[in-house]
């Protein structure tokens, strides 16, 4: 059964309508807390690896560089999303 | 036609909405909840930048640990093993002149030999095999005689091994153990 007339116009215009400033701050936010964590994390790994590697062991080299690497490609998920937004 | 965002205060002088201005014309707001969203989001960019710039970081030392050249070093012949009494040390210096190294007998077919510097802050280890430690006093710290490992005291990481062989009654250094922690 599909929906009345009225309702999928009312759908159709919402989706229409830009968020508000204060929506797209909120998801900012968000977004932004999200980036801070992974930067920190990407932080003590650099910090670790460095001073395993100083030490003379670099076991810890690969799976941190590949760890490092998925953070940036969420971050880089989460600049798409922050680009998106704008065009909204 | 385009909605109006019910929270735009800036009017472009054409009296046309935002999203119809040119980009430039976004990126300087006049109204604050404006400014402040570009802030934040300017603020997103270079977080994201940061982020990259620490990967290179992580990429820069899985290449250097890649690439780090080990070379072969030289055989040096430390003392005669009948020389050495058990329970007794002999000070060398390998694999270069000015690298102070230990060499103790454990037992009549058991030698190690260690870095003689404490990995805290490089004062020289006094070896106490009737304990079977080697003991800093510098800050009291203390290492394993059989291992090397860390036993009391500030130091974290564990004194680094010479490799030994015994050639013809000679107790030869032939190579540092690689990983150090």
């Amino acid at each position: 059964m599909s929906a009345p007339a009225s309702s999928r116009n009312w759908a159709r215009d919402r989706a229409r309508r830009p968020l508000s400033i204060a929506q797209r701050q909120v998801i900012l936010a968000a977004i932004s807390c999200l980036v801070v964590v992974l930067v920190v994390l990407q932080l003590w790994l650099l910090t670790a690896t460095m001073d395993a590697h100083l030490g003379g062991d670099d076991s810890v080299a690969g799976p941190a560089a590949a760890a490092s690497i998925g953070c940036l490609l969420l971050n880089l998920g989460l600049l798409r999303y922050v680009f998106r937004l704008d065009r909204h | 036609m385009s909605v109006r965002d019910p929270d735009e205060l800036t009017v472009a002088p054409d009296g046309r909405p935002l999203a119809e201005q040119p980009r430039w014309r976004n990126d300087f707001p006049i109204d604050i909840p404006r400014d402040q969203y570009v802030a934040r989001r300017e603020f997103v960019k270079f977080l994201v930048l940061t982020s990259f710039a620490f990967s290179v970081g992580q990429l820069w030392i899985l290449g250097r640990g890649l690439w780090r050249r080990r070379p072969r070093l030289p055989a040096l012949e430390i003392a005669k093993l009948d020389a050495i009494p058990v329970g007794g040390s002999i000070a060398f210096e390998y694999p270069h002149a000015g690298e102070p190294k230990l060499l103790v007998r454990l037992g009549e077919g058991e030698l190690v030999a260690y870095d003689a510097r404490c990995t805290h802050l490089s004062c020289p280890v006094i070896p106490q095999p009737e304990r079977g430690r080697f003991f800093c006093p510098c800050h009291s710290g203390s290492f394993d005689l059989a291992s090397g490992r860390p036993l009391a005291g500030p130091p974290r990481r564990p004194l680094p091994r010479v490799e030994l062989e015994v050639r013809d009654g000679a107790v030869f250094a032939v190579g540092l153990e690689e990983k150090l922690s």
